[in-house]
């Protein structure tokens, strides 16, 4: 069977089941909220959204992989294109640009104009430290981590903090050889 | 630098202009997003009561904000003062807007009179979701019960909202009814308008 052409990002997205974005807004609110009463150190709360979003991302490259038919990416630069033009796109319905890419190719910048998790907030001066869109980050990170890249994911710019866009570096740190799950002399 | 840049930049949330609604996200992301929610509070809680009332009162948070968007944007300021008013609403505009569709119905109890009951075949919540058999009678539903609970309470009908499974005759999967049960002080008020 001739290999299936890798599919854009938008055409994707508009075969998938779609919901209302502000149900998705308002729900990943009360989740924050919920950490912030809960753990009370904005800290913590930093953390536990990369956790939920590393428990996604493990789970959501599946669905990624089974409905976007892209091959292998060839090196960390596709990788990036792939993760900003069709990832995104397929989940959240928005694009990101891929900038800032660094000597090696090893580290780039992915840039959200917009963002539906943000669309109604603001961070009061109590939670200043807050990374909102954490989440984002683990995503990123599981996400990868399961087609055997390390990376570290962290916030350069953030629109809640004053800046005028969403920045999120991007660094593979290693690529991870794919272990078999048994010995072969066994 | 000056004429650069595309987005206006507000200094003020409240400056924003309010988005159409129109903007989706895939279904995927949201239940992903769920599970998270589900799973987290699983490990904070020692039962499913517990459980239960959690999701309601992060499902309460989303009522209320629904209530004050879809009255400022669908209705224009106006709002319902009168139960059955306020009834279709949430089944028909507040459904339609969160889940894509009216809910399948909404009926008035027949054993007392503050009871209704809104009914869905399938809540987009519950889609992926299979409760283990120990759960007994958990139902994620908990979390649309508390947005119902907190568009009502928002509007001024306070009540109790539960979600409850009913198996149907020749389906494999149960009917999810999200039971409200009015405050007396809301049957009063509705007697004495009439």
């Amino acid at each position: 069977m001739p290999p299936v052409a890798p599919r854009s990002g938008d055409a994707i997205f508009a075969n998938v089941e779609r919901v209302n974005a502000e149900l998705f807004t308002l729900t990943y609110g009360a989740i924050v909220r919920q950490l912030l009463t809960d753990l009370e150190e904005v800290e913590e709360v930093n953390k536990q959204l990369d956790q939920m979003g590393y428990n996604i991302g493990v789970r959501l490259i599946d669905e990624f992989l089974a409905k976007s038919h892209v091959s292998r990416c060839v090196d960390f630069k596709e990788t990036a294109e792939v993760i900003a033009k069709v990832g995104f796109k397929m989940f959240l319905g928005i694009t990101a640009t891929v900038t800032n890419w660094d000597a090696e190719g090893t580290s780039c910048s992915l840039v959200l104009e917009d963002n539906p998790l943000v669309d109604f907030v603001e961070l009061p001066d109590t939670c200043q430290g807050l990374y909102y869109c954490n989440i984002l980050s683990g995503v990123i990170r599981g996400a990868l981590e399961m087609v055997s890249m390390k990376t570290e994911v962290t916030w350069v710019r953030d629109m809640l903090r004053g800046d005028d866009a969403y920045e999120l570096q991007v660094k593979l740190l290693k690529q991870v050889p794919e272990e078999y799950p048994y010995k072969d002399d066994e | 630098m000056i004429g650069v840049g595309k987005i206006k930049q507000y200094t003020n949330v409240l400056e924003k202009p309010i988005s159409k609604g129109k903007q989706e996200v895939s279904l995927s992301a949201f239940a992903f997003l769920f599970s998270e929610l589900v799973q987290y509070n699983q490990t904070h809680v020692d039962n499913i009561s517990e459980l239960e009332r959690r999701l309601e009162d992060a499902g309460y948070a989303v009522g209320a904000r629904v209530l004050e968007l879809l009255c400022h944007r669908e209705k224009g300021n106006r709002r319902e003062t009168r139960l059955l008013g306020i009834l279709s609403f949430v089944h028909s505009t507040v459904w339609k807007v969160l889940f894509g569709k009216v809910a399948d119905s909404l009926e008035k109890g027949t054993e007392h009179e503050d009871e209704y009951m809104i009914s869905e075949k399938e809540l987009l919540v519950n889609r992926f979701i299979s409760i283990p058999k120990d759960m007994g009678t958990f139902n994620c539903g908990a979390f649309v019960a508390g947005i119902v609970r907190g568009v009502l309470d928002g509007a001024g009908f306070p009540a109790v909202v539960t979600a409850h499974f009913v198996p149907m005759e020749g389906q494999q999967r149960p009917r999810t009814t999200i039971l409200i049960k009015f405050a007396e002080e809301v049957l009063q008020r509705e007697a004495r308008l009439g």
